[in-house]
C-alpha cells in the first residue's frame, strides 16, 4: 500500500473550480457516480479514460450544459457563489458566455458553420451584452491571432476551413471573453499529426501566457501527458486514481490504470 | 551545516497487477542532505538509484518511510505532501535533471529553456536574455536557438536539457546521469555550472555512470547495493 497524502500545506489558495459528488445517469445508465473532482488556479487537470467511462459527461457538466442528478459545483470567482448547478437557465447561460471557454472534439458543436470565423468568435461576446460593432471586430480579432488562425481568412466560414483551422477558430472563441476556466473535450482527436502539434502547442502557450485554469478531457495519453499538471482517471463512471501527470505515467497504482498506461505506443 | 533534506527509513516497490507480483526496489533507506553538500549515489545496475531519485522527486509514490524536505515554506514530507504541493515545490525550489530531453514539438531550444523562468514569474525579455546565456554556456551553437529540439542529436538535446535545468539556482538538485552523450566540452561546462550551484547552496544528489566527472564535486557517497547501505567520503569512489 501506498502513503495517503496529506492536504496540501504550502498551497493556500482554494481551488478554482471544485465539483463534489455528483452522480448522472441516462435512464438504466449509470454515467457518472459520485465524482469529486478540483483544480487549483492555473493548472491544467487531464481526464483520462476509455469512451464510455464518464468523462465527458463530466466536462459537459462543467460547462452546465448537464445537470446531475446529486452533487454541487463551485467556482471560486468574484461574483460567482454557490452550486451552479442551481442556476437558472439564463444566469447559467451568462455565467457560462462569460468565465467559461469550452472547445469540442466536434467543431459542429461549438461554431455555426456558415457565419464568418469572426463573427463566430464575436457571438460569444455578443451574449455577454457587448454591442459596439467596432469593440467586437477588434476582441474577436485579437483571441483569432492568440489562437494562431491567418488573420488573412477572418471572414471565412469554418466550413471552408481545415480541421486544425475549426479548432482555433473553437479556441478562440472559447478565450475571447478571458475566461477563467478552459474546458477541453478531446480537441485535438481526428486531427492530423502535425495540425495536433500546432493546436497543443498554441494550448501550452496560452497556459503559459495566461494563466488559464483547463480541464482537458482526453483518450489520448500523448496529449494529457503533454499538457496535464495533474491527471484523473476515469472508469466506468467513477475515479479510479488521480496524481501528478508524471506518477500517473511512470508509477500507476490502480491495475486499470497501468493496463491503460502499458496499452500506449 | 543547514539540513535540507533528510530521508527516513523509504522503502519503493512496485506492484505489477498484470502479473500479480509486487517487485521491490529498494528498503528501509535512510541518510540527509546539506546546502551545497554534493551525494553520490553507488549501486550495481537494478540497485534502484534511478528509482530513488524518481522516488524523492514523487514521479514515484514511496511505501513508507519519510522524506523531510526543509522548504522555504518550512518543514514538509515529501513522501505524503499533496499533489498540488509537490507542483509548487517542483516549480520553486526542487529540480530534477534526467538524461532525456522531453522536447514538444515545435518548442524550440531557448523557448524551452525559458520556461523555468517564466514559471517563476519573470518577465519574457530578461527569461529569453538569460536562457540564450545558458545555451551558450552549453555549447549550443546560436543558429540553433530558435530551431526545435525535436530533430536535434542527442548530445544537443541533452545541452539544451542541462541549459533549462540548470537555469535557476534551486535548493534541492537530482542529477540522473546527466553527462551521458554529452561532448568533453559540455561536461566541463556542466560541473562549472554545478560548482557555482553547489557553492549557492544547493543541495546535489547525483547519479553517475562514471563519477570522475565530478570527482572533485562529491562530499559522501550513499552505495545502494542491498545489505551495503552505508555512506562513506569520496576516496571510495571506484574508479
Amino acid at each position: 500500500m501506498t502513503l495517503t497524502l496529506n492536504a496540501p500545506r504550502i498551497v493556500e489558495t482554494r481551488p478554482l473550480l471544485e465539483v463534489h459528488g455528483v452522480s448522472k445517469s441516462y435512464g438504466s445508465v449509470q454515467a457518472v457516480r459520485n465524482v469529486s473532482a478540483h483544480a487549483y488556479p492555473g493548472e491544467v487537470l487531464g481526464i483520462v479514460g476509455e469512451s464510455g467511462s464518464g468523462k465527458s459527461t463530466l466536462l459537459r457538466m462543467m460547462n452546465l450544459e448537464e445537470i446531475p442528478e446529486a452533487g454541487s459545483y463551485t467556482l471560486d470567482l468574484p461574483d460567482v457563489s454557490g452550486n451552479l448547478f442551481e442556476l437558472d437557465r439564463f444566469a447559467r447561460r451568462m455565467l457560462c458566455a462569460t468565465k467559461i471557454g469550452i472547445v469540442y472534439q466536434n467543431p459542429h458543436l461549438g461554431l455555426l458553420m456558415k457565419h464568418s470565423s469572426s463573427g463566430n468568435v464575436a457571438e460569444r461576446l455578443l451574449v455577454a451584452g457587448e454591442r459596439s460593432f467596432a469593440t467586437l471586430r477588434q476582441a474577436a480579432t485579437e483571441a483569432l491571432d492568440a489562437s494562431e488562425f491567418p488573420l488573412d481568412r477572418l471572414d471565412a466560414p469554418p466550413i471552408e476551413l481545415s480541421g486544425g483551422m475549426q479548432q482555433r477558430v473553437q479556441l478562440a472563441k472559447a478565450i475571447a471573453l478571458e475566461p477563467a476556466l478552459l474546458l477541453l473535450d478531446e480537441p485535438t482527436t481526428g486531427l492530423d499529426v502535425s495540425v495536433q502539434a500546432l493546436v497543443l502547442d498554441t494550448l501550452k502557450r496560452l497556459q503559459q501566457d495566461r494563466q488559464i485554469t483547463m480541464v482537458i478531457v482526453s483518450h489520448d495519453l500523448g496529449v494529457i501527458r503533454t499538457l496535464a499538471d495533474r491527471v484523473m482517471v476515469m472508469r466506468r463512471g467513477a475515479v479510479v486514481e488521480t496524481g501528478l501527470a508524471d506518477q500517473i505515467f511512470q508509477d500507476p497504482q490502480h491495475p486499470y490504470t497501468q493496463q491503460l498506461v502499458h496499452a500506449k505506443l | 551545516m543547514t539540513q535540507v533534506l533528510e530521508i527516513d527509513g523509504l522503502t519503493k516497490g512496485f506492484s505489477l497487477h498484470h502479473l500479480e507480483k509486487d517487485i521491490a526496489a529498494f528498503k528501509d533507506i535512510s541518510f540527509s542532505v546539506a546546502a551545497g553538500e554534493f551525494v553520490l549515489l553507488k549501486g550495481a545496475n537494478g540497485a534502484g538509484k534511478s528509482t530513488l531519485l524518481r522516488t524523492l522527486y514523487r514521479s514515484y509514490l514511496p511505501l513508507a518511510g519519510e522524506i523531510r524536505f526543509h522548504s522555504s515554506h518550512g518543514l514538509i514530507d515529501l513522501a505524503r505532501a499533496a499533489d498540488v504541493d509537490v507542483a509548487h515545490l517542483r516549480r520553486t525550489e526542487i529540480s530534477f535533471v534526467t538524461q532525456f530531453l522531453t522536447a514538444r514539438p515545435r518548442v524550440s531550444a531557448e523557448a524551452i529553456v525559458t520556461e523555468p523562468l517564466r514559471l517563476a514569474g519573470w518577465d519574457p525579455a530578461a527569461a529569453l536574455d538569460a536562457a540564450r546565456t545558458a545555451l551558450e554556456r552549453f555549447g549550443v551553437k546560436p543558429d540553433l536557438w530558435a530551431a526545435y529540439p525535436t530533430t536535434f542529436s542527442g548530445g544537443e538535446q541533452q545541452k539544451v536539457n542541462l541549459a533549462r535545468a540548470l537555469i535557476l539556482p534551486q535548493k534541492l538538485l537530482m542529477l540522473d546521469e546527466p553527462t551521458a552523450s554529452l561532448d568533453a566540452n559540455a561536461r566541463a561546462a556542466l560541473v562549472a555550472r554545478l560548482q557555482e550551484l553547489k557553492d549557492q547552496g544547493t543541495a546535489m544528489i547525483g547519479v553517475f555512470h562514471h563519477p570522475d566527472d565530478v570527482l572533485h564535486l562529491i562530499d559522501r557517497i550513499v552505495d545502494l547495493t542491498p545489505e551495503y547501505t552505508q555512506t562513506g567520503g569520496r576516496d571510495d569512489v571506484v574508479l
